[in-house]
């Protein structure tokens, strides 16, 4: 975790597939980050919600991955890499109620297929690429509010 | 119409699991769902979450989405892992025999309204 000039906050959490002891624990800590630097609180609720979603995709889908965050005064910007086979269709994958998830993580009350499109209803911007056999990258952003800029307008 | 946990309780006839318990926490709206996708899509801020789910991510979910407390429905007993997080996390377990059902019939019945707006 590094920080510039008070302003950037950086870091990185390696993710481990199929740890479902420390599932979402990644995501719990970007929430307590955000709420440290008093991040307004429904930015941090939604960037919370989004990452954790996308922290569950890696724990189910793929046996690695790793999420990166970055935090400034105007955004959050979090991207996750993992090592899975990759979303051979991503608008399928986009659509509500689309999983490929086996039961068991079913019983665990996920992989409903509401993960990605959960994703995007928390995010300002969301860009998601995969190649089938080479891993997927997503990447998301949750505009903060500007105050200060905005009283000058 | 709000509830505080103490009176959520007494309502469910629940027990306490958690070391850290608030008893004056007020609740003003639940909600209710096994898939914890729901939870983090549909569940509003400061909930109370009702559940038949007892794992860990349980209490992520609910730390993720700002759920005040959570409680299990029908008697299922979480581990003490997923109990010592829940008091790390500062957020308050109970155990009720009542089913998901009839713990939600219960609450709404004393006032307590959803927390998804469905409109």
């Amino acid at each position: 975790m590094t920080q510039n000039k008070e302003t950037t906050m950086e870091g990185v959490f390696f993710l481990t597939g199929k740890d479902f002891t420390n599932a979402g624990a990644a995501s719990c800590e970007l929430k307590s980050i955000l709420e440290k630097m008093e991040v307004e609180h429904s930015a941090i609720r939604r960037a919370a919600i989004a990452a954790f979603e996308a922290e569950m995709n890696i724990i189910i889908y793929t046996p690695a991955g790793m999420m990166k965050y970055s935090i400034t005064p105007d955004h959050v910007k979090v991207v996750f890499q993992d090592m899975g086979h990759g979303i051979e269709d991503i608008e399928l994958a986009m659509t509500e109620g689309y999983s490929t998830a086996p039961d068991y993580i079913r019983e665990m009350g996920f992989g409903s297929g509401m993960g990605l499109p959960n994703i995007k209803k928390n995010t300002d911007e969301m860009k998601i690429s995969s190649m089938p056999g080479a891993g997927t990258t997503l990447e998301f952003i949750i505009k903060l509010r500007q105050e200060k800029d905005n009283e000058n307008l | 119409m709000s509830l505080t946990l103490a009176e959520i309780k007494v309502i469910l006839n629940a027990n306490v699991i958690t070391s850290k318990f608030d008893a004056n926490i007020v609740i003003e709206r639940a909600y209710s769902a096994d898939l914890m996708s729901d939870v983090l899509s549909f569940s509003l801020t400061d909930s109370l979450l009702i559940t038949g789910l007892v794992d860990k991510t349980v209490v992520r979910t609910a730390q993720v989405s700002n759920i005040k407390a959570i409680v299990f429905a029908r008697g299922k007993v979480p581990s003490k892992d997923t109990v010592a997080l829940a008091d790390e996390k500062n957020i308050p377990l109970m155990i009720t025999n009542y089913s998901k059902y009839e713990s939600c019939g219960r609450l709404y019945e004393k006032g307590l309204r959803n927390s998804h707006d469905a409109k």
